[in-house]
C-alpha cells in the first residue's frame, strides 16, 4: 500500500440485530430485513430466504426507513374541534376515542345497523375487517377492490378460477414469449421485475401492449402503443385470427374447458343459452367413445367438441361451436379493427402468428406422469410457453370485465393456463367462482350479519336486493347497476351516502383510503359532500370515523381519528384467508410483527377494532361471559379459528405429531416460530402437482390436506359464463326478478356470456374531448404515500403532463409551458413535458404526486402542491348526462369497477398560472412540519 | 496533485445493463440507505419536507428518450455512479490527496478527514459522478461499498455492493473486470459493452451493456402468410374441426 493510502475497516460491524418482517410500502409484500442499531431501525434490504423477493428490494422498500420516521406520523388520538374540513383536531387518550366510537356505534348496531358503512382502503387485512363488519352486523363493508382492478379479479374467477398477481403469474422458468396489457409499475413490483430480468436474461421476448411506453414497457422488446380502452377489440381480432388458422389447443379445450358442453339453442325457451344439465345439475358433453351425454366430470368421458345434440326439436351446440360463430365474423378481422385499435392489420397477424408459432411450434414436454379428474393418466406435462400479465390498464375501463375475460379466453385457447411456460395459479387459488361465497346482506338489529358481505353471484336470485327491488347496499353492489360486483363499489360511498340513496346513513368508518384527495373520482365533489351540512348546522353525513397512520388529506374530514402504527411497528397477518403470498410452487403465508415500538399513543388498527369489537360486544370478538376475546391483532392471529383446523396463519400448527403446516389446531407460540423463521412460512407443491391444478388429482389432494378446501373441486375453465347469461334472459323477460326497465338494453348487450367488446367513447364525449388521459404509478413510489418519504420525493416530486409530440406540435408547446385540460366534468391548468414514447392521443402523468397544501407534513410550498396535480378534478363518478334524463356510472356496467382510464380530455396551451389549478385551501396540519435537514445516522 | 497508481491488482466495478434495466430507483436508494449508515459521513438531505429537497446521492438514475431514424421512440433508463476510472481526473486534481485509488482493487475512494470540500474533484469528473454534501462539506461519491464487499460480518452472498445486491431486474452485476475471465469480463464480451464516453480517456472500469434491437419489423414474406387460414368463416370452422378432431386420439 502507498503512503498516501489511508487504512480503512474494510469489515465495520453491519447491525446490532437483524429482525425479519414484511414491507408495506406497497401491496406487493416482500419480506425485509431491518438491521437494528441501538434499538433503532438502521438500515433495511430484501430477505433472500423470502418466496416473493428472493432478497431484492425496490427502492420505495429500502425507503421505508423513511416512511418509519416520517415526521407525518400520526401522534395520538384525536378529536376534531374545528369544522369539518379544517384540520382542527385536539389530542385525546384511547379510552376517550373508543368511548366516543362505541357511543356512537352501538345504537346504530341495536336499531338498524345498515347505517353503519366501514370501508377499508389499501388494507391487507379484510378476511379480519370484514369478520368485524359481519359482527357488526352491516351489509356495508368492502374494501379498494371496486375502485381498483376487480375486473382483472372477477373475470379470472369467474372465467378460470384466479386471474394475475396473487392468484398466478407467468411461469417465469419456462415461458419464451410474455404479452403485458397495460401493466405499470405496480402489481406485483418486484416479481415482475425479477421475472422480466430472467426472462431477457435467456433471450425470450417481451412484448408489451400500452400507450405509454415506460418502465416494463420501455424494455420491452416489442412495443404496441394501443389506443386507451381498445385492448379487448385487439386480443379478439388475434382470437379471430387464431382460429381461421386452427392454432387453437383442441384437446385441452375439449378436455380442460366447457368449449364442449351444451348449450340450449331453443330461442322460444327460459334456458335458451343455458347448458343443458343432467338430473344432477351437471352440464352435458357429447362423450366421444359412445356418442352419448354424459357429465362432463364423468369417469373416462372423452367431451366432443364439435357434436350436437338434438331433443325434443330442440339443438344443443357446443360453446365451441358458439365461440366460431362469433369470433370468425369479420368485424373481428385485423383490417376491421386496425384504426380503433391504432395497430396495422399487418402487425396483430404478426402477433397472432407469434403467439401461435411458440404456443405449438416451440411447445415443451416435462416428462412428469400425472392423473385427471376423469381418471385419465397422462404420460406428460405438455407446455405453451406463452405467457401473459395485465392489471389496472385492461380493467379500469367500462369495457373492462370483458376484456380481462378476453385475455383469458385467449390464454385459454392457446392452452397455456397451469400448464409449463404459461400461467400458473398459486396456492389456495385456483378456485372457481362457484367455490367462493355469494354476497349476503340479511340485517337483524342487535346481530351479526347472514353470512360474509362479498362474494360471487351465479344469477340474479343471488343480487343483494330488498323486496322492494332497491339496493340493500349503499354502494349498491350486487344490483341491476352492476349485478357481478364481487369486490363491492367504494368510489360510490360517499356520493350515495350524501344522496340518501339507497338510504341514508349515520357512520362512515374509513381505513387506510384517502377518499377526499387521490381515491375519489371528483375530488373536489366529494370534499363538498363529506363537509356539506342541513339548515340546522348538522353534517348530512353525521358522524364520520378514520384510521390512518399519517397525516393524509382524508384526516381533516374525520371527526374521531383512530391512529394507527407504521408497518415496522405492527403485527399483521398476510394470510391464506386473505390476499396470499404464494408462488407458483409453494404455499405461503407471513406476518408482521414489531420490530420496535412505537414512541407515540398509536395503535395498530386491527388492535382497536379488537377493542371495539368488546365493548360493543360484537360476535366472534367477545366470550361468552361478554369480555373481550382478543386482547389485540397478535392474539386474533394465533388463537382465530375459521374452520375446523383453520387459522390466519398456516404454518407451525399443532398436529398429532407435532408442529405441522396447513390445518391444525392453535399454537400460542406460532407467532414466535415465524419470526424465528424470517417472518414467513412456506411449503412446496408436490413435483407431481405443480401444474393442470384445477384437474390434477394430486394437487386437489394436497390442497385438501393444506385445508385450502375442505373437499376436492375439480372444475373446467369457463369460456362461457353461464351466469352472465341468466341475467340476460332476466333482461329478456324470463324469471321472477327482473330489472328496471332502463337496464334491461345495457344488460342485454354488455353480459354476453362470451367476451365482447364495446367502446364507451360516445358517453365519454370523445367528439368534443377526443384525447384519453391516464395516469399511472412510478416504480418507486405507492399512492399517496410517497410524497413524505424524505427520498423518494427528490425522485418524484413533480408530476408533468406527458404530451404526445402531435398534441405537442398542434399546440405550440415548448418547455416550461402550462395546458389547459379540460373533461366534461371539470378543467385543470398544469404544467407540460413533451413524450414522443407515447400514443398520438394520450396524454398521461405519475398517480398521487400532486398533494393538498397542509397534508403529509409538508410545507405548503412543496411542487407536490403546487405544481403537482391530481386528474381526478377531471373525472366524476357519474357519466356526463346523455339527455334520457337519468345519470349513469361511470363504472364498468357488469361489475361497477371505477373507469378511471375512459377519461377523456381537451388540451390547449394556457397562460402560465402561478401555481396548478384548481388550488384548494391549505388544512391546519395536525402533526406540524418536517424538520429542514436530516442526517439520518443511527448508528456511531 | 495526486497520483493514481501505475496499475492496479484488480479491477473492480460494475456491469450495467440499459436492455433490462426498468428505471425502478432501487439502486438509488438501497445506495442512499447503505451509505447513510456506513463508510463515512451520512448523505445528508436539505430542505427534506420543503420546497426545494435536495439530498445527496451516490447513484442516480436518468431516463433518456431516443428517435431512432424508423420506427418508435424509446426510453432508456440510464443509472450513473462513479465509474472507477484508471485515469481518473477526480484523483490527480485532488490538492489534499484525499482523493485516491486503491492498488488492491482500483476503487476510487475519497478519504473524507483529508477533504477540504474544495469541489475540483466533481469539476473535473467528466460524469458528474460526485456530490459535495451540504451538511458535512466532503466531497462524497460511490465506494463500491467497500464496506461491504470484504466485509467478515457480511454473510458471503451479501458481499457485493448494495445496489447490485437489491437491484430486481438483475440488471446490475459486480466484478473483477481486469480479469478477463471473470463473469462480468464474460458479460461485456458477449453482449458488447461499452464504456462512457471513451473520447473523455478516462478509461472507467464500469461497463454498459446496450439495449437489444427493438421493434424489429416483420419479415414480411408474401409467399409464407403469417398464419395460414383453414377456414374462411365459422362455417368452414365446423368441417376443419370434425377434421381436425377426427385425426385425434380416440376418434371413431
Amino acid at each position: 500500500m502507498p503512503k498516501d493510502q489511508p487504512e480503512i475497516d474494510l469489515s465495520p460491524k453491519v447491525s446490532d440485530e437483524v429482525r425479519k418482517t414484511t414491507c408495506y410500502m406497497c401491496a406487493c409484500r416482500c419480506g425485509i430485513n431491518v438491521h437494528m442499531k441501538d434499538g433503532e431501525v438502521a438500515y433495511i434490504e430484501g430477505n433472500k430466504d423470502h418466496p416473493v423477493n428472493q432478497g431484492v428490494l425496490c427502492a420505495k422498500g429500502s425507503a421505508g426507513i423513511m416512511q418509519h420516521n416520517a415526521p407525518s406520523r400520526l401522534r395520538a388520538p384525536m378529536k376534531r374541534v374545528g369544522p369539518r374540513g379544517s384540520g382542527e383536531f385536539e389530542e385525546i387518550t384511547w379510552d376517550e376515542a373508543l368511548t366516543i366510537a362505541t357511543n356512537v356505534l352501538e345504537p346504530i348496531r341495536k336499531e338498524a345497523p345498515e347505517k353503519l358503512a366501514f370501508f377499508t382502503g389499501r388494507d391487507q387485512s379484510q378476511s379480519f375487517t370484514s369478520l368485524w363488519a359481519q359482527g357488526f352486523g352491516t351489509p356495508n363493508y368492502a374494501a379498494h377492490g371496486g375502485f381498483c382492478s376487480v375486473n382483472m379479479a372477477a373475470a379470472g374467477i369467474y372465467t378460470m378460477g384466479g386471474a394475475f398477481w396473487e392468484f398466478g403469474q407467468p411461469d417465469w422458468d419456462n415461458t419464451k414469449m410474455l404479452m403485458i396489457f397495460g401493466v405499470a409499475e405496480d402489481h406485483d413490483s418486484n416479481p415482475i421485475k425479477m421475472g422480466i430480468g430472467k426472462i431477457k436474461g435467456r433471450g425470450a421476448r417481451v412484448v408489451g401492449v400500452n400507450p405509454i411506453r415506460t418502465g416494463y414497457n420501455a424494455v420491452a422488446d416489442d412495443w404496441v402503443g394501443i389506443t386507451p380502452g381498445t385492448d379487448g377489440l385487439f386480443i379478439l381480432s388475434m382470437i379471430h385470427e387464431l382460429l381461421k388458422a386452427g392454432k387453437i389447443d383442441l384437446d385441452y379445450l375439449a378436455q380442460f374447458t366447457n368449449a364442449p358442453v351444451l348449450v340450449n339453442g331453443d330461442e322460444k325457451s327460459e334456458q335458451f343459452g343455458l347448458f343443458l344439465r343432467d338430473a344432477d345439475g351437471k352440464p352435458q358433453v357429447i362423450d366421444r367413445r359412445t356418442g352419448k351425454l354424459a357429465p362432463f366430470d364423468g369417469q373416462g368421458v372423452e367431451p366432443d367438441l364439435s357434436a350436437t345434440y338434438r331433443d325434443a326439436g330442440v339443438t344443443h351446440t357446443p360453446v365451441m361451436h358458439m365461440m366460431a360463430e362469433k369470433y370468425l365474423d369479420p368485424h373481428y378481422a385485423p383490417e376491421a379493427v386496425a384504426e380503433a385499435t391504432g395497430i396495422s392489420a399487418d402487425r396483430i397477424r404478426r402477433m397472432a402468428s407469434d403467439l401461435a408459432r411458440v404456443a405449438f411450434d416451440e411447445a415443451i414436454e416435462i416428462k412428469t406422469p400425472w392423473t385427471d379428474f376423469r381418471g385419465k393418466k397422462h404420460a406428460s406435462m405438455i407446455g405453451r410457453p406463452v405467457s401473459f400479465h395485465a392489471m389496472r390498464g385492461i380493467s379500469a375501463h367500462a369495457n373492462g370485465f370483458q376484456t380481462c375475460r378476453a385475455l383469458h379466453v385467449l390464454q385459454i385457447m392457446l392452452g397455456s393456463v397451469e400448464t409449463p411456460g404459461g400461467m400458473r395459479f398459486k396456492p389456495p387459488y385456483p378456485k372457481p367462482a362457484t367455490a367462493h361465497p355469494k354476497p349476503h346482506y340479511g340485517v337483524t338489529p342487535g346481530q351479526a350479519l347472514d353470512g360474509p358481505h362479498l362474494g360471487f353471484v351465479h344469477g340474479p336470485e343471488d343480487l343483494c336486493l330488498k323486496d322492494d327491488g332497491s339496493a340493500a347496499r349503499i354502494d349498491k353492489a350486487f344490483t341491476w347497476e352492476n349485478p357481478m360486483s364481487s369486490h363491492g363499489l367504494m368510489h360510490m360511498v360517499i356520493s350515495n351516502a350524501h344522496a340518501g340513496d339507497p338510504y341514508k346513513i349515520d357512520t362512515l368508518f374509513m381505513y387506510m383510503a384517502n377518499m377526499s384527495w387521490n381515491s375519489s373520482m371528483n375530488t373536489g365533489g366529494v370534499m363538498e359532500m363529506l363537509t356539506d351540512q342541513y339548515e340546522d348546522g348538522s353534517y348530512v353525513i353525521p358522524n364520520i370515523i378514520y384510521s390512518d397512520a399519517y397525516s393524509s388529506e382524508m384526516v381533516a374530514y374525520a371527526d374521531l381519528i383512530l391512529p394507527d402504527t407504521t408497518y415496522l411497528e405492527r403485527h399483521d397477518c398476510i394470510s391464506l384467508l386473505d390476499r396470499p403470498i404464494c408462488e407458483a410452487d409453494a404455499v405461503a403465508d407471513a406476518i408482521r410483527w414489531p420490530v420496535v415500538e412505537p414512541d407515540r399513543d398509536v395503535k395498530g388498527f386491527q388492535s382497536a377494532l379488537c377493542e371495539l369489537g368488546g365493548r360493543l360486544g360484537l360476535p366472534g370478538f367477545v366470550n361468552e361471559d361478554g369480555s373481550q376475546k382478543y386482547k389485540d391483532y397478535a392474539d386474533y392471529i394465533t388463537n382465530h379459528i375459521r374452520r375446523p383446523g383453520v387459522g390466519p396463519l398456516a404454518g407451525w400448527r399443532v398436529g398429532e405429531d407435532g408442529l405441522q403446516g396447513g390445518r391444525g389446531d392453535v399454537n400460542e407460540a406460532q407467532i414466535d416460530a415465524y419470526i424465528e423463521n424470517g417472518g414467513f412460512w412456506v411449503e412446496h407443491v408436490p413435483s407431481e402437482a405443480q401444474f393442470y391444478k384445477p384437474w390434477n388429482s394430486a394437487y386437489q389432494d394436497w390442497a385438501v390436506a393444506k385445508g385450502f378446501f375442505d373437499a376436492v373441486q375439480p372444475y373446467i375453465f369457463q369460456l362461457y359464463v353461464e351466469p352472465m347469461r341468466k341475467f340476460q334472459l332476466a333482461a329478456e323477460g324470463h324469471g321472477d326478478r327482473q330489472p328496471p326497465e332502463y337496464l334491461r338494453e345495457r344488460i342485454k348487450e354488455t353480459l354476453d356470456p362470451l367476451p365482447i367488446w364495446y367502446s364507451s367513447e360516445d358517453e365519454n364525449k370523445a367528439e368534443e374531448y377526443p384525447v384519453t388521459a391516464l395516469t399511472q404509478r412510478p416504480m418507486a413510489m405507492y399512492h399517496s404515500w410517497g410524497s413524505q418519504n424524505a427520498w423518494l420525493r427528490q425522485i418524484h416530486g413533480h408530476n408533468p403532463l406527458y404530451v404526445p409530440t402531435k398534441i405537442w406540435e398542434e399546440n405550440g408547446f415548448e418547455d416550461g409551458d402550462w395546458a389547459r385540460v379540460t373533461s366534461p366534468h371539470g378543467e385543470i391548468t398544469v404544467p407540460v413535458a413533451h413524450q414522443a414514447s407515447l400514443n398520438a392521443n394520450t396524454i398521461w402523468t405519475w398517480n398521487a404526486i400532486g398533494k393538498r397544501k397542509g397534508a403529509w407534513a409538508l410545507d405548503e410550498d412543496v411542487p407536490e402542491a403546487t405544481k403537482g396535480f391530481l386528474l381526478n378534478h377531471l373525472i366524476h363518478e357519474l357519466l356526463p348526462p346523455k339527455g334520457d334524463g337519468l345519470r349513469w356510472a361511470n363504472s364498468d356496467p357488469i361489475t361497477g369497477q371505477a373507469a378511471w382510464f375512459d377519461l377523456k380530455v381537451r388540451v390547449e396551451k394556457a397562460v402560465a398560472p402561478a401555481e396548478s389549478q384548481p388550488v384548494l385551501p391549505a388544512i391546519k396540519s395536525p402533526v406540524g412540519k418536517g424538520p429542514k435537514g436530516l442526517k439520518w445516522k443511527v448508528g456511531k | 496533485m495526486t497520483q493514481l497508481p501505475a496499475t492496479t491488482a484488480k479491477k473492480l466495478g460494475l456491469v450495467i445493463d440499459l436492455d433490462t434495466c426498468v428505471g425502478c430507483h432501487a439502486c438509488v436508494v438501497s445506495c442512499k440507505g447503505w451509505n447513510t449508515e456506513n463508510y463515512g459521513a451520512p448523505l445528508s438531505d436539505q430542505d427534506a419536507y420543503g420546497a426545494k429537497p435536495s439530498g445527496t446521492f451516490l447513484n442516480r438514475v436518468h431516463s433518456y428518450e431516443v428517435q431512432p431514424a424508423q420506427g418508435e421512440a424509446q426510453l432508456i433508463h440510464f443509472p450513473k455512479s462513479c465509474l472507477h476510472c484508471e485515469d481518473a481526473p477526480c484523483v490527480t486534481v485532488c490538492p489534499t490527496g484525499a482523493s485516491y485509488k486503491r492498488v488492491e482493487d482500483g476503487i476510487v475512494l475519497v478519504n473524507e478527514s483529508d477533504c477540504i470540500g474544495c469541489g475540483l474533484c466533481a469539476w473535473a469528473c467528466p460524469y458528474g459522478a460526485r456530490e459535495l454534501d451540504q451538511e458535512e462539506g466532503v466531497m462524497k461519491k460511490c465506494t463500491l461499498c467497500v464496506d461491504r464487499i470484504y466485509n467478515d460480518n457480511l454473510p458471503e452472498e451479501d458481499r457485493q455492493p448494495a445496489c447490485v445486491r437489491t437491484c430486481p431486474a438483475g440488471a446490475r452485476h459486480f466484478g473483477d473486470l481486469g480479469d478477463p475471465e471473470s463473469d462480468v469480463s464474460v458479460l461485456v464480451a458477449e453482449r458488447g459493452g461499452f464504456d462512457l464516453m471513451p473520447e473523455q480517456g478516462t478509461k472507467p472500469v464500469n461497463k454498459y451493456l446496450p439495449p437489444r434491437p427493438k421493434d424489429a419489423e416483420p419479415e414480411i414474406d408474401i409467399l409464407a402468410p403469417f398464419l395460414d387460414p383453414v377456414v374462411p368463416e365459422a362455417k368452414g370452422f365446423l368441417g376443419w374441426l370434425d377434421n381436425a378432431l377426427s385425426s385425434m386420439p380416440g376418434a371413431k
